[in-house]
C-alpha cells in the first residue's frame, strides 16, 4: 500500500528546516508566492500596488473556487474533467434567463446557475456512484455532453454583454474594501469549505475515503452517498462560477472556459493535493490557484509574451509534482523488514 | 491506489456461444453495424466508396495514436500529452521544412521529437515515480506552451509538394486508400499480435493487473512502462507527420483538444482504465465506430458539437448500459 502522510493528525516531531518545509507544503507554498511577488515588485514596481494585488485577486477567485470543488472530488480518488463544461452551461442559461427577464432579482440569476451546477453534478455523481462507472470515463463524457448542450439548447448563438441586462452584470463589478464581491464569494465558499473538510464528520470522512477505502468502510463510512455528494458540490460550485465568468466578462458561448478543467487540476496539483486521493487542505488548494494567478498577471507586467503562459504553468506544475513526490515517497510496504534484516545478518 | 488485482486473465479463449456473444469486442460489432445501418439510411452518399475512403482521413492519425494508448491504459498509465506532443513536433516538421530539409528528414524529425517528449514523460513517470495523470497535465502544458512560444500568432504553412502529397493522395489508387489509414491497420495488425500472441502482451497483462506481482515475477516493469510512454510519443509523432502533410499548416491548435477523442475510443473499446483488461480488436473497432458516427452525421450537416454530445452519449451509455443489464439479471433470481 502507499504510505503518505494524510494531514490528520499533526507532527510533533522537531525536523530540519528543508523538510518542514516539506512536510508543511502551504507554509512553502505562501513563501514562494511571497518571493516570486517581491521579485516582480522589484522588477516592476506597478505590480506591487493595492489596485494590481486586488485584480489578481479578482482574476483568481473562480479559479480558487473551481479549484475547492475539484478537490473534494479528487480526495475521494476521483476527477471531474467536466467543470468547465458545467461552468459553460450554467452560465449560458442563466444568461439566457436574463436575456428573457432582464428585471429579475440578480438572486434569481445565481440561483439558475446553482441549480443547473447542481443537476449536472448529480449527473456526475449518480453515474460513479451508484453505476460505479470509472469518474475519469464518466466526466469525459460529459465534458462533451455539457458543452455541446449549450449549442443544442442556443442554436449555436452568443448572448451579448448588451443582451444581458445591468442587473446580471452589475453585480460581480460591486466592490467591498476595494475587492469584487467574486473575491467576497470566494471567501465565504472557502471558509464554508474549510469549516466543512476540517469540523463536520462528512468532511472527515472524505480523508478517509480516499485515504483507505476499505478501512473506510469498515469504520461504517459509505463511498457512494460521499461521491455523490463531492459531485454536486463540485457540480453546484462550477454552476456559481458559471454565472460569475458570464456576468464579468459580458459574453456567454459554447467556447467559454474551453479547457479550464486541466488549470482547475493543475491549481490542485500545484497545492498539495494528492491525485491518489485522501491529502489536500483548503489553504493548500487556494494557494496552488493564487500561484497561477499571479503569474497569468505577472507576465505582461515583466513584459514577457503571453505566449510563455501556458510553457511556464507547464513547469510549474512538473516542479511542484516532483517536489511533492519527495514529501510523499512513494513505494511498496514491506510488511517485515525485520525478518529481511534477519535473513541478510544470516547469511 | 490500490494495488490488489482487478481483473482475471482468462487462460483460454471464451468456450461457450453465449460468452463469445457476451464479449465487449461483439457489441461493438453490433453498435458498428448499427451506426452503418443508420448513416446509410439517412444519407445517398454514405456508401460511396471515395467518401468512405475520405472518412478514414479524420481518423487515421487519432487511431494511430488510440493503438498505443490503449497499451499505456492497459498498464494502467495514461498519456494526456499526446495532442500537444503532436502540436510540438509538427513544429519540429515547420521548422525544418523552412531550414530547407529534405523529405527524409522531414518524416523522420516528427517521430523522433515525439518518441523524446514521450521519453521525458516516461523518465517522470519511472523514475521519479509520479502519477502519470499529474505529468501529462505537466507535460500538456509544456510540449503545446514551447509550440506556442515559438509560433505566437503564426503559422508555419510552407510544406514542400512531396510531403503534402503524402497527406493528400492515395497510396493505392483502388480501392482508394490514404497513406494514413493503410498505416494504421498495418500498425493495427502488429499491435494485435503482439498483445495477443506474444509473452510481450502477456506481460503487459500481468503488469495491468498487479504491477508489484508482476514485478517480483522477473518482469521489467518499469522499463516496460517506459517504452510505451517513448512508443506513444512515436506514434504521436507519427501522426504529426500524417496530419501536417494533409493539412498543409503547423498552428499552435494543432490538434488541439486530440487527447480526449483518443481516451474516448480506447475506453469504447473495452479498455478498462483500472488496466489490466481490453484487446486491439476492440479498440480497431471503437475507432470505426466513432470514425464513421461523425462521418455520418456531418455528411447530413450535424454540426460537430452536436456530433460530440453524441459521441459523450454513446461512451456513457455503452458502458452503463451492460453494468445496468447485469445488475437486472443478478436481481431476478433473487427477487
Amino acid at each position: 500500500m502507499v504510505s503518505r502522510d494524510n494531514r490528520i493528525g499533526g507532527d510533533r516531531r522537531t525536523e530540519g528546516c528543508m523538510s518542514f518545509l516539506l512536510k508543511h507544503r502551504e507554509l512553502a507554498l505562501s513563501l514562494i508566492i511571497v518571493l516570486m511577488v517581491t521579485g516582480i515588485s522589484i522588477y516592476a514596481p506597478a505590480f506591487a500596488t493595492f489596485e494590481n494585488a486586488a485584480s489578481v485577486l479578482n482574476d483568481t477567485s473562480i479559479l480558487c473556487m473551481l479549484a475547492l470543488g475539484q478537490m473534494m472530488v479528487i480526495l475521494t480518488r476521483g476527477i471531474d474533467l467536466s467543470v468547465a463544461s458545467n461552468l459553460a452551461l450554467s452560465g449560458m442559461l442563466s444568461a439566457s434567463l436574463a436575456q428573457n427577464y432582464p428585471d429579475l432579482p440578480v438572486i434569481a440569476f445565481i440561483a439558475v446557475a446553482i441549480a443547473t451546477g447542481l443537476v449536472l453534478g448529480l449527473i456526475n455523481g449518480s453515474l460513479v456512484a451508484w453505476l460505479g462507472i470509472p469518474p475519469i470515463v464518466v466526466t469525459l463524457g460529459t465534458l462533451a455532453i455539457f458543452r455541446g448542450m449549450i449549442v443544442v439548447y442556443g442554436g449555436g448563438n452568443q448572448v451579448n454583454a448588451s443582451e444581458m441586462g445591468d442587473v446580471f452584470q452589475s453585480f460581480p463589478k460591486v466592490t467591498f474594501f476595494g475587492l469584487s464581491t467574486i473575491f467576497w464569494i470566494m471567501a465565504v465558499v472557502a471558509i464554508a469549505a474549510w469549516l466543512f473538510l476540517s469540523m463536520t464528520r462528512v468532511g472527515r470522512g472524505l480523508y478517509a475515503v480516499g485515504g483507505n477505502p476499505v478501512a473506510a468502510r469498515y469504520c461504517g463510512i459509505d463511498l457512494a452517498p460521499q461521491q455523490l455528494l463531492v459531485y454536486s458540490v463540485a457540480g453546484s460550485i462550477s454552476g456559481l462560477c458559471g454565472y460569475l465568468w458570464v456576468s464579468r466578462y459580458g459574453v456567454a458561448y459554447s467556447e467559454i472556459a474551453s479547457g479550464f478543467e486541466l488549470t482547475v487540476i493543475a491549481a490542485c496539483v500545484i497545492g498539495g493535493v494528492s491525485i491518489a486521493g485522501g491529502v489536500g487542505t483548503v489553504a493548500g488548494a487556494l494557494l496552488g490557484a493564487l500561484f497561477l494567478g499571479v503569474i497569468v498577471n505577472a507576465l505582461p507586467v515583466m513584459q514577457i509574451t503571453p505566449f510563455w503562459q501556458m510553457a511556464i504553468s507547464g513547469i510549474v506544475i512538473l516542479a511542484a509534482v516532483v517536489v511533492n513526490a519527495r514529501a510523499e515517497k512513494r513505494g511498496v510496504k514491506l510488511i517485515l523488514p525485520e525478518a529481511r534484516l534477519a535473513a541478510g545478518a544470516a547469511k | 491506489m490500490s494495488l490488489a488485482p482487478r481483473q482475471d486473465v482468462a487462460d483460454a479463449a471464451p468456450k461457450s456461444i453465449a460468452d463469445r456473444l457476451l464479449r465487449w469486442e461483439s457489441i461493438l460489432v453490433v453498435l458498428l453495424i448499427a451506426v452503418i445501418v443508420g448513416n446509410t439510411a439517412i444519407s445517398p452518399y454514405f456508401l460511396d466508396i471515395y467518401n468512405l475512403s475520405d472518412a478514414t482521413y479524420n481518423f487515421s492519425e487519432k487511431a494511430i495514436v488510440a493503438l498505443a494508448m490503449a497499451l499505456l491504459i492497459l498498464v494502467r498509465e495514461i498519456d494526456l500529452s499526446v495532442a500537444a506532443i503532436i502540436a510540438l513536433a509538427s513544429l519540429a516538421i515547420g521548422l525544418a521544412a523552412q531550414a530547407g530539409a529534405g523529405l527524409p528528414v522531414l518524416l523522420l524529425i516528427g517521430p523522433l521529437v515525439g518518441a523524446a517528449c514521450g521519453a521525458f514523460n516516461g523518465f517522470l513517470v519511472t523514475r521519479i515515480a509520479l502519477p502519470s495523470i499529474v505529468v501529462t497535465i505537466g507535460t500538456m502544458s509544456l510540449f503545446r506552451g514551447l509550440a506556442q512560444v515559438v509560433l505566437g500568432d503564426q503559422a508555419i504553412t510552407q510544406y514542400p509538394k512531396n510531403l503534402t502529397a503524402i497527406g493528400q493522395s492515395y497510396l493505392i489508387k483502388w480501392p482508394p486508400l490514404p497513406y494514413s489509414f493503410v498505416i494504421f491497420l498495418a500498425l493495427a495488425v502488429i499491435f494485435a499480435v503482439v498483445l495477443h500472441k506474444t509473452a510481450l502482451g502477456r506481460k503487459l497483462y500481468a503488469i495491468g493487473n498487479n504491477p508489484v506481482a508482476a514485478r517480483f515475477s522477473g518482469i521489467p516493469v518499469d522499463r516496460i512502462r517506459f517504452m510505451l510512454f517513448v512508443l506513444t510519443g512515436l506514434l504521436a509523432g507519427l501522426a504529426a507527420v500524417l496530419l501536417t502533410a494533409r493539412i498543409g499548416s503547423t498552428r499552435p491548435n494543432i490538434a488541439l483538444g486530440w487527447e480526449l477523442e483518443i481516451i474516448t475510443a480506447v475506453i469504447l473499446g473495452g479498455v478498462s482504465i483500472a488496466g489490466g483488461s481490453g484487446t486491439i480488436p476492440g479498440v480497431v473497432l471503437a475507432v470505426f465506430i466513432l470514425g464513421l458516427a461523425t462521418f455520418g452525421l456531418s455528411l447530413v450537416n450535424v454540426p460537430g458539437i452536436v456530433i460530440s454530445v453524441l459521441l459523450g452519449l454513446l461512451l456513457i451509455v455503452s458502458i452503463a448500459l451492460p453494468i445496468v443489464v447485469r445488475r437486472l439479471m443478478q436481481k431476478r433470481p433473487a427477487g
